[in-house]
């Protein structure tokens, strides 16, 4: 939480002593607000003052770094409860669970089957980000065997999912350098891991049943030198974990509430393969940085993945897709040609519909700087020059032998005008774009 | 350091809205559906009371739906070409709660069906099902304010929900919610100020607050779903902090976004990548469904019954009682 120069004043000595270069101490209170000087250059300040600037200075939620290099997962960093009222940063890291119970030809199976979670979506590639290896058997071997197994295998980041220290520690020695999550310190076993996660730099969970204990190992963690944490309230049923995922983010943001300003963690206790997405869904709804579940069909990530994309969406910027003619389905000669803005959501509604009519068509997204049809209009950036001018950039004259294109019904009032200036009979369509398949039906 | 939870107090209470009128209450339910009432946001109990479960209608219609996917039809089979056997098998087999039919065949496009048709069909299915009903138009203005207040009178007494009004075209089935003791859908295009404003409309024409429903126009998942999900926790916020004209309950229709989308209806060997088409399917379903809970959803109009089973154990579950360990 930023604090304003009087804030920070109140916090000075107040001697005005010059010794920073200002003349006052509040002057120095401004340029500290504005970070343009550093807190050391005030020579009088007390400790605890220092203390609370110094904190004040960090962002409220931690920036978490998990895995090295191209596929690394960068969360936190976080600064509102609801995505409106600016909007959520940094995509929640999802992640498979594999347990090291699995024979070798199952892992590489599996491994081989997560690797190609990756979908596009909207112009955007969406993919799983993690996977955990989660300690099963006694036998530490076998644990190792497999972290080294899948490190080998995916260039995906790591979870190192065990609370055996002894187990932990030559796994972050095997894969140190993919900077591996580990999962997680208890109130037992937090001082080794601690110690693990400071020699190697790797970022650690910190794991208790509830939030007063959870602050506290949080506190005794980071005391112990480790200083990228996870926050994991452990398993409980569903809506104790959205009340503890959303007091830790709202700890963290109105409160500056150090022990909880780091990014969350939830793992999915649901064994049913419809229900664990649906819990996923939940953490990536609620707070949760990372999600780690067990499930791996596609039919169950692309859901999921989907969800995230669209929460973790800019508010304030819409989506756009490329301005172009896009043909739909075997378009031909004959194709019906619509016009409509390349606002992201407008464009996929419009093609939904025209997909679901089976009627093969060109569908002109107009470059309307991300605009919807009526905003646009009212922007004048989906005026009747735009319209023909796409029309001839995106040469629908050379794509088909009809001079007929259809509009949307909220913009009828520029057919005339249009048709003028494009050369084109201008057909005004429906308002909405539900009523394309019957509108084209009848055309 | 010490932790104190931060917990939110809100001045008002989302309206508490009754479909359904029973026997003592003038209509022939076997019991009546209520929603609403939370004096927080969505499942903090710690914070909040939450009196009542939002609840999930199954969504039928009146001709046999054209552009279904298999996957979709199939736990239907035939009585899909009859929506009172349809009806029936809702309520019996799959344990509706809610049932919401959809006057989809009187568009003039659909197959132009009569208001005798529309008024026979919601009297034999109030007659054939116990449980409360929705009744929606076919979103053509002057057929549906033609067959609407015919529906509504016919039904009278049963304390139906009936939808939508919108914006330029909501007197007719006001006046007729009215005159015929229902509750009314208030449509809004995933718009704060027109959804605030219709409302303010409908009040002014002596509906109680406690008799409108907002359909704040949902996405499905991938297709604008965020836009909704942000547009219902604005006005639950707005709500809570003493917005009466946003203060009603949310009803979403899911059913219909999800089940038009490429995800839940191709198939697995269009799109071998994506998996399999039953479960993407209800998954979709399942999973707008479970966002818009989140948002402060209060009924949900869904398709499949397994991703109305999913949601519904996903209700239960959130709406367990806390075991306090803070």
């Amino acid at each position: 939480m930023a604090l304003s120069g009087l804030d920070i004043y109140k916090l000075l000595p107040k001697t005005n002593c010059r010794k920073c270069g200002f003349p006052t101490c509040l002057a120095f209170a401004m340029q500290l607000a504005k970070k343009a000087v550093e807190l050391t250059k005030c020579l009088e300040i007390t400790k605890e003052a220092k203390v609370l600037l110094e904190s004040s200075a960090q962002p409220p939620i931690k920036l978490v770094t998990v895995g090295a290099g191209e596929n690394k997962l960068e969360i936190g960093n976080e600064n509102v409860l609801f995505r409106h009222e600016e909007k959520f940063f940094r995509p929640a890291g999802i992640g498979i669970i594999l347990e090291d119970s699995l024979s070798d030809a199952e892992l590489s199976n599996r491994i081989s089957q997560i690797n190609k979670l990756h979908f596009e979506r909207i112009g955007q590639n969406i993919s799983v980000n993690l996977i955990a290896i989660k300690q099963v058997s006694a036998d530490k071997a076998k644990f190792i065997n497999a972290v080294k197994k899948v490190s080998e295998l995916t260039k995906l980041g790591l979870v190192l999912y065990s609370s055996d220290a002894e187990s932990i520690r030559p796994a972050a020695q095997l894969t140190a350098n993919r900077k591996p999550l580990v999962y997680a310190a208890d109130k037992n076993n937090y001082k080794e891991l601690a110690k693990i996660a400071k020699e190697f730099s790797l970022p650690l969970a910190i794991k208790e049943e509830n939030l007063e204990k959870l602050s506290e190992l949080s506190g005794a963690v980071s005391s112990e030198g480790a200083s990228e944490l996870l926050l994991d309230t452990s398993d409980k049923p569903i809506n104790e974990k959205i009340w503890d995922l959303t007091q830790i983010r709202r700890l963290a943001l109105k409160k500056n509430f150090r022990p909880f300003g780091y990014p969350a963690i939830s793992v999915v206790k649901n064994k049913d393969n419809y229900e664990q997405i649906i819990e996923a869904g939940i953490y990536v709804l609620k707070y949760s940085a990372i999600v780690l579940l067990e499930g791996f069909a596609p039919e169950e990530i692309l859901p999921l993945l989907t969800l995230r994309q669209n929460i973790y969406t800019d508010p304030q910027k819409p989506l756009q897709v490329e301005p172009k003619a896009y043909p739909i389905g075997q378009v031909s000669v004959n194709s019906p040609v619509l016009i409509t803005t390349n606002f992201s959501l407008t464009y996929y509604t419009v093609l939904s519909e025209l997909e679901a009519s089976k009627i093969p068509s060109y569908l002109v997204s107009v470059d309307t700087e991300g605009m919807s049809v009526l905003t646009a209009w009212a922007a004048e950036k989906f005026t009747p020059e735009k319209i023909s001018e796409s029309i001839n950039k995106f040469e629908i004259p050379q794509k088909v032998n009809h001079k007929q294109i259809i509009i949307p019904g909220y913009v009828a009032v520029m057919s005339g005008d249009l048709e003028e200036k494009s050369g084109f009979k201008v057909v005004v369509g429906p308002k909405e774009a539900a009523g394309i398949p019957s509108f084209l039906r009848n055309l | 350091m010490p932790l104190e939870a931060l917990k939110e107090k809100w001045s008002n209470t989302v309206d508490i809205i009754s479909i359904g009128a029973t026997k003592a209450e003038g209509g022939s339910r076997d019991r009546a559906v209520k929603v609403g009432g939370q004096t927080g946001l969505p499942y903090l109990f710690e914070e909040s009371d939450i009196p009542n479960k939002p609840v999930v209608a199954f969504e039928i219609s009146d001709i046999e739906p054209l552009d279904w996917p298999n996957t979709l039809k199939e736990p239907y089979g035939k009585t899909l070409k009859d929506p009172v056997e349809w009806a029936v098998k809702c309520e019996k087999e799959f344990k509706a709660e809610l049932i919401a039919i959809r006057l989809a065949g009187t568009h003039p496009d659909n197959g132009n069906k009569s208001d005798t048709d529309a008024v026979k069909l919601i009297k034999d299915i109030l007659s054939a099902v116990k449980i409360p009903l929705i009744i929606l138009g076919s979103n053509d203005e002057t057929k549906d304010n033609l067959i609407l207040p015919q529906c509504a009178e016919a039904a009278k007494g049963e304390r139906c929900l009936i939808g939508d009004a919108v914006q330029k075209n909501y007197k007719t089935l006001a006046a007729a919610c009215l005159a015929y003791g229902h509750n009314i859908i208030a449509e809004s295009p995933i718009d704060i100020n027109i959804a605030k404003q219709l409302n303010i409309l409908i009040s002014e024409m002596g509906m109680p607050s406690n008799r409108t429903v907002i359909n704040p126009t949902v996405g499905a998942l991938g297709y604008g779903l965020e836009y909704a999900y942000s547009i219902m926790e604005r006005a639950r916020i707005a709500a809570l902090g003493g917005d009466k004209m946003l203060s009603q309950p949310f009803i979403c229709f899911v059913g219909q976004e999800a089940w038009r989308t490429k995800e839940a209806k191709a198939s697995i060997t269009e799109f071998p990548d994506w998996g399999k088409e039953l479960e993407r399917g209800i998954l979709w379903e399942a999973l707008t469904a479970n966002a818009f809970l989140q948002a402060g959803a209060d009924i949900i109009l869904m398709r499949h019954p397994k991703a109305i089973e999913i949601v519904k154990k996903n209700i239960d579950e959130l709406m367990q009682p806390i075991t306090s360990n803070q």
